[in-house]
């Protein structure tokens, strides 16, 4: 009888703890999504960790990262798909630019697997979708990033993820900035929808004002061209 | 008088566009473009098998058909000195090349690739033709769209700023006062 007594109370302990830290993850995910502030007045420079799509959005983000402080945003550490053979250089030839005229602030350059490729079947892209959210929770937990910067494409979903999960389990304060490409210029892409959506981005800027009226916690703060 | 040389400068990037290869490649499109006062056309084919034959003899790169230079190439690592000097650019409506044409203020007609899977690019371009800023077409409406074209009634664009951007991004790390 006492023995059932106290394996009825181990039972309900365990499932009151379970239920305890079921709420306090609620809650705190909650108050991640919803609490958001600018970060306190910072000293030191903010880890930045830039996510380069292909193509055009390299080109966007490189033109963004040209105005912006390099001896602020410093380290800055490049995140670039395996398969893309073009933004590593392009970056890598910026920042030479940047580190002789502007702050030999340091940098470097991750290749990370991509979650699909174009054309990729969706039965093997989960696979590698898992693959590469495993390879950016390495990446990010190495890299501590003060600013997640990232402008789409896929790529750029599981940085984010990463990011969004060690905030919320207080391991860091990462900030996410989401800029919309300018070729979006009534819909959002699939990276801009999650990230929105999902309240994953601190800041979602887009590059035409009327999107602000279809998503209005969207930034707009004028054109990159 | 006219400029000696006014050239039509068509690229497709880096990948490939077949039917706008396919369209400019007529002598049709190359008898429009002459009656408009172009005296040259460059075409970068991008890596398409299609080879302008048309406009230009089988096995050559270069040559003049109905008093207008042609000459056409794969790509080149400096498509902003072709649309520099261009009098008029006919691309695909990557942003790329889009806002390269716009800033340099060349006369801009665009042609999205209707086969490209998530087309952002129509987007793009009927967008800044609602403005005025280009002329958008489909590869099958190109001829029409190059005869009723008219450079003057084009509005200049101005180049966007980044400053605002930039703040926002500094006061949510914490850096701005």
């Amino acid at each position: 009888m006492h023995f059932i007594a106290g394996l009825h109370s181990g039972v309900l302990w365990t499932w009151g703890i379970a239920l305890v830290c079921v709420l306090t993850l609620a809650l705190r995910v909650l108050y991640v999504l919803f609490q958001r502030k600018p970060a306190t007045a910072r000293t030191k420079p903010a880890k930045t960790l830039i996510v380069l799509g292909s193509g055009g959005h390299s080109a966007e983000m490189l033109m963004l990262l040209d105005k912006m402080d390099k001896a602020r945003y410093s380290p800055r550490s490049y995140v670039v798909a395996a398969t893309d053979r073009m933004s590593g250089p392009k970056a890598l030839a910026r920042e030479r630019i940047w580190q002789n005229e502007d702050s030999p602030t340091g940098f470097n350059i991750h290749h990370i697997p991509r979650s699909r490729e174009v054309g990729q079947s969706y039965v093997t892209s989960v696979i590698t979708t898992l693959y590469s959210l495993v390879f950016a929770f390495v990446l990010v937990l190495r890299e501590v990033p003060d600013l997640v910067l990232v402008n789409g494409p896929g790529t750029c979903i599981p940085i984010c993820a990463a990011a969004f999960v060690y905030r919320v389990f207080g391991l860091m304060g990462t900030r996410i900035v989401y800029v919309e490409s300018i070729a979006r210029t009534r819909r959002f892409s699939l990276s801009a929808k999650l990230l929105y959506h999902l309240r994953m981005a601190d800041l979602v800027f887009v590059q035409w004002e009327q999107l602000t009226r279809t998503y209005p916690r969207a930034l707009y703060a004028g054109r990159l061209y | 008088m006219p400029p000696a040389n006014r050239s039509v400068f068509v690229t497709v990037g880096t990948t490939k566009f077949e039917a706008l290869v396919e369209r400019v490649d007529s002598l049709e499109l190359l008898r429009a473009l002459r009656d408009k006062g172009y005296t040259k056309i460059i075409i970068q084919k991008g890596n398409g098998i299609y080879c302008p034959n048309v406009i230009v003899p089988k096995g050559q790169t270069k040559a003049t058909t109905e008093g207008v230079e042609v000459e056409y190439f794969d790509y080149s690592p400096s498509l902003a000195s072709y649309i520099a000097s261009a009098a008029l650019v006919i691309s695909h409506a990557g942003s790329g090349s889009i806002f390269e044409t716009l800033t340099a203020r060349v006369p801009l007609i665009v042609v999205p690739n209707p086969l490209l899977m998530d087309n952002h690019q129509v987007e793009l371009g009927e967008q800044l033709a609602d403005m005025g800023h280009l002329v958008s077409a489909a590869p099958c409406d190109l001829l029409a769209a190059v005869r009723s074209f008219d450079a003057s009634r084009l509005v200049p664009y101005t180049k966007g700023s980044t400053e605002d951007m930039v703040r926002a991004i500094d006061r949510q790390l914490g850096f701005a006062p």
